[in-house]
């Protein structure tokens, strides 16, 4: 094995030994982190991989929690069959987005995942009847079996963990090799026969599933979904997550995720101004350390080299 | 205005024709803020190649600091329209340090920095603004040669909303004269299509760039400025307009000036009529309206098609 697997395994260890330490304040912040986490690698199969810039990841989170808290609350479904809807719903809402999303590029590229992510904001915001509107859903219950902190946190772990896994082979794989090379010069691959598109577009949609099974999590974590989550400056929050852990390598955007909940559950605690806070770490991680804490622990050698 | 004569003909099919002509008024004076914010907006787009997100925190800074002004002229003849001047100002000396300390040393990071840079931005001005001024509601009231109604066809509309779609086009053609007849306009129109080849002519890149900056950060104050007596000034009014500008210049054509224009007109009217007819749908359609702009003339209706 190599040394970033024994890594890998060291830290999942510590993950699960967490409940051990029977504080319900490191369960609570290790279960967010984990969901986070999930939600910013998917991003970055877009963003890192592919090299398409999403501002409009937050639709397919949002779609995920809302999918599962319906069908359990307004279907009636059982919870395994609702969670399991989520990333498909995710998947094929990122189809339906992705497909017209990847006739652009660059600006217009983000402009147009943002104008998408929108629009589902407004119609979960605007359809009171279905999602509630404004005041979202409250009350969601622990599914049967997952019924305490602990439990759940077991569950979060175990579903992150293998999708990590799933993802982690995909990029390693000649799909993945495929991605990058796409991010590196579109042209260029679509010169040598490659359909740029649909490999695009397939990265669109797994981002999306993946996105919508952390969505799902944080439904039940949070035990209540409103709007918000589809809201534009969700995408813009987990966009900073990868950018902060590092977007070109596999795990960057967990460190990002885990170094900004950590961040913010601290600073709130002590101040309001918590978006000051990260705006001046944004800004100062742009300029002195572009490539994210793993990219600049990368440069120090202090780390092993990540896949990329 | 007040004389305009009636078209009795058109009146017979519509329900209520003052009804609906004072709500397309509204319409035209909401057109007209967003004109002057989007116009900055799309003048930086179009020379810095830079897509601001911190344009509607500008714009807030503006309401703020107008509101500060007024304070503090509390006695002074004309106190309003001195706090419009210096907060505009104000506004553009900000965003002149802003470009010159900071944004100045992302030009050659790639587009993804930049754009989380003025994000970042907004986090700061942002929470700034909320230390400064508090959270609370404030209000500038207007000007007293301002007060008022008038009545146009039984129905009473504010003066000082006729004084604002009077004065937009006004700016607009200001505007225009400076870009089109002027050598300042020249060399900025030049810069938008090649920035190299007007440094290599002898014009100091770096300083059209600020200056640019500046103007469009003083379109943006003004646009604050004037809209505090009519506006509440609050925390989240930047967020509020910046993704409307957005809309309107990803509609109109990025860059564009006329296009501008007109999609401030089309989201002015889209915004004062589907509030009216369809409560439900008019934000999903706003966003809709982007979505198929981005997908069919990526350049928007009046830009033009242009590799950058």
């Amino acid at each position: 094995m190599s040394k970033e697997n024994w890594f890998i395994l060291a830290i999942i260890l510590f993950l699960a030994l967490l409940p051990l330490s029977e504080s319900r304040f490191y369960v609570f912040l290790g279960t967010d982190i984990l969901i986070m986490a999930l939600f910013a690698v998917s991003l970055n199969l877009l963003l890192g991989y592919t090299g398409l810039v999403c501002f409009g990841q937050a639709a397919y989170f949002g779609v995920g929690a809302y999918t599962c808290t319906l069908l359990m609350k307004k279907a009636s479904l059982a919870f395994p069959i609702a969670f399991l809807a989520a990333p498909v719903f995710g998947a094929v809402a990122a189809l339906m987005i992705g497909f017209f999303c990847i006739q652009r590029t660059k600006i217009y590229f983000a402009m147009l995942t943002l104008a998408f992510s929108q629009i589902v904001w407004a119609i979960v915001f605007k359809w009171n009847s279905l999602t509630g509107g404004d005041n979202g859903i409250i009350g969601i219950p622990f599914p049967q079996h997952l019924d305490s902190p602990t439990r759940f946190y077991y569950f979060t772990l175990a579903v992150v963990v293998c999708s990590f896994g799933i993802m982690r082979e995909a990029v390693n794989s000649p799909f993945g090799r495929m991605l990058t090379t796409i991010r590196e010069n579109p042209e260029r691959t679509a010169f040598i026969g490659i359909n740029v598109k649909l490999f695009q577009l397939l990265a669109f949609m797994i981002s999306g599933f993946f996105s919508a099974i952390a969505g799902a999590l944080f439904a039940i974590f949070n035990h209540s979904i409103f709007p918000d989550l589809l809201f534009w400056p969700q995408s813009a929050e987990v966009l900073i997550m990868a950018i902060l852990g590092g977007m070109y390598s596999f795990f960057g955007p967990v460190v990002g995720a885990a170094v900004m909940l950590y961040m913010r559950m601290f600073i709130t605690s002590y101040t309001q101004y918590w978006p000051l806070i990260m705006g001046t770490v944004l800004a100062l991680l742009l300029f002195f350390f572009p490539g994210g804490i793993v990219g600049f622990l990368q440069n120090q050698r202090w780390f092993s080299r990540g896949s990329r | 205005m007040r004389s305009a004569p009636g078209v009795p003909g058109v009146q017979a099919f519509m329900p209520d024709p003052s009804f609906l002509l004072i709500q397309s008024l509204s319409g035209l004076t909401y057109a007209m803020f967003l004109f002057l914010i989007a116009s900055g907006l799309s003048l930086i787009f179009g020379v810095l190649g830079i897509l601001n997100f911190a344009h509607g925190s500008l714009y807030m800074l503006g309401a703020y600091l107008t509101y500060q002004f007024v304070s503090q002229f509390i006695n002074a003849p004309g106190q309003f329209w001195w706090a419009v001047i210096f907060g505009s100002l104000s506004v553009a000396v900000i965003g002149g340090v802003i470009e010159r300390l900071s944004l100045r040393r992302l030009y050659i990071r790639e587009e993804l920095n930049q754009l989380l840079f003025t994000y970042a931005l907004v986090l700061i001005i942002g929470d700034f603004a909320k230390i400064i001024w508090g959270t609370g509601q404030l209000s500038v009231s207007r000007p007293a040669i301002l007060k008022g109604a008038i009545q146009i066809f039984g129905q009473f509309f504010p003066i000082y909303n006729i004084f604002i779609i009077l004065l937009g086009p006004c700016i607009a053609l200001l505007f225009w004269v400076i870009l089109n007849h002027t050598r300042w306009g020249r060399i900025i129109r030049a810069a938008a299509l090649d920035r190299e080849m007007i440094g290599s002519l002898g014009v100091n890149v770096n300083s059209l760039f600020t200056m640019v900056f500046i103007i469009g950060s003083w379109l943006a104050g003004l646009g604050g400025a004037l809209v505090s007596p009519i506006a509440a000034i609050v925390p989240g009014m930047d967020v509020e307009i910046i993704i409307n500008a957005f809309i309107v210049v990803v509609i109109g054509g990025l860059g564009s000036f006329w296009g501008t224009l007109l999609g401030s007109l089309i989201l002015g009217q889209v915004i004062s009529f589907g509030i009216l007819i369809f409560p439900r749908l008019s934000m999903v359609f706003i966003y809709v309206l982007m979505a198929v702009v981005l997908i069919l003339r990526p350049w928007g209706l009046l830009g033009k098609p242009l590799q950058r």
